[in-house]
């Protein structure tokens, strides 16, 4: 067969590889922009205690996990016995952004299944979450010592998500400088 | 029972049709509200902008440019927050970036190389006649007497 007549099958093939490559991918997974950025300062009230704010500078020095979490979010259920074992290991604090909730619901939602956050702090209205470019909930920020985000996982954190993307990048940061 | 049904069937279109509205007192900014929510693609329901979409994300859009436009910000400040946060997949028509070179240059190249592809058949078989054997010629010639 002449070279000539390979070009269409050549052509398919490459059409293939790229479709398949497209099957694969997540549309839902929409890269942030924020990656390798100052994670967008905040001082919101804690949710345990109202009359407290905190701010994300107060973790400056840290290696530290921002988790968007929510009562009402049912891929959040799914998600909490995994941050509640991550955080027996002691490898990261985690912070909670209680995102569009109602205190009291959350509240409730931690006393029930259990507290994995340092502390967590009230969105009601979604303004940081907006400053995060939160789309969906769950979603966790790898945040390093100097306040700039290296990682977002979307959706809920897996343990193999743990194992092989969060926990090495942690690693990583606890050995730069802060 | 037939207008009881049909009851219910306007209750659903209410519903449906739950779209918030702001007051703009300038038309102007209205109408420029209008065109930045239609160019703002919902996250959430990939398809759709956030002047369509009822998902709680493209309220909160909504009134985020409602309120940069009350603040006086430009178009571009507003567009530029945006980007800022969810990245160049919020706007409907993204820039032209070398990121996004094959998105907007894919569909050219697919029609270069399709009227190139064509331009050769064509020629290919414009040749054809001329390179045809004295035999195929004599075949010819047999079929056209027998008729």
């Amino acid at each position: 067969m002449s070279m000539r007549n390979w070009i269409p099958l050549v052509f398919f093939l490459v059409l293939v590889v790229f479709l398949g490559i497209g099957l694969g991918l997540n549309p839902k997974e929409v890269p942030s922009p924020l990656i390798g950025k100052k994670a967008p300062d905040f001082n919101l009230a804690q949710l345990h205690q109202p009359n407290q704010t905190f701010s994300s500078e107060q973790m400056l020095g840290k290696v530290w996990l921002f988790n968007v979490w929510a009562s009402w979010c049912v891929s959040c259920r799914e998600e909490h016995r995994v941050l509640n074992d991550f955080n027996q290991l002691q490898i990261a604090p985690i912070v909670g952004l209680n995102y569009k909730d109602e205190p009291l619901d959350a509240i409730n939602w931690l006393n029930k299944l259990g507290n994995p956050y340092l502390l967590s702090v009230s969105d009601s209205a979604g303004k940081a979450g907006l400053d995060f470019g939160v789309y969906g909930v769950p979603e966790t920020f790898l945040i390093d010592k100097k306040g700039i985000i290296r990682h977002k996982h979307i959706g809920p954190v897996t343990v193999k998500a743990l194992q092989e993307e969060i926990m090495p990048l942690i690693a990583q940061l606890n050995q730069e400088a802060g | 029972m037939k207008t009881w049904i049909l009851l219910l069937f306007m209750f659903a279109q209410t519903v449906s049709a739950e779209i918030e509205v702001y007051d703009f007192k300038d038309p102007v900014l209205e109408k420029r509200y209008q065109s930045l929510t239609e160019e703002l693609r919902c996250l959430v329901c990939q398809n759709q902008n956030i002047a369509d979409s009822h998902a709680e994300l493209a309220q909160d859009l909504r009134r985020k440019v409602f309120e940069l436009l009350n603040r006086g910000q430009s178009d571009t400040e507003i567009v530029n927050y945006m980007t800022d946060r969810y990245g160049d997949f919020v706007l409907y028509r993204p820039p032209f970036n070398f990121k996004t070179m094959i998105l907007w240059l894919g569909p050219l190249l697919a029609v270069l190389l399709g009227a190139l592809g064509y331009s050769r058949v064509v020629k290919n078989t414009k040749r054809s006649p001329d390179t045809a054997s004295e035999d195929d010629l004599k075949a010819v010639q047999n079929l056209l007497d027998k008729e």
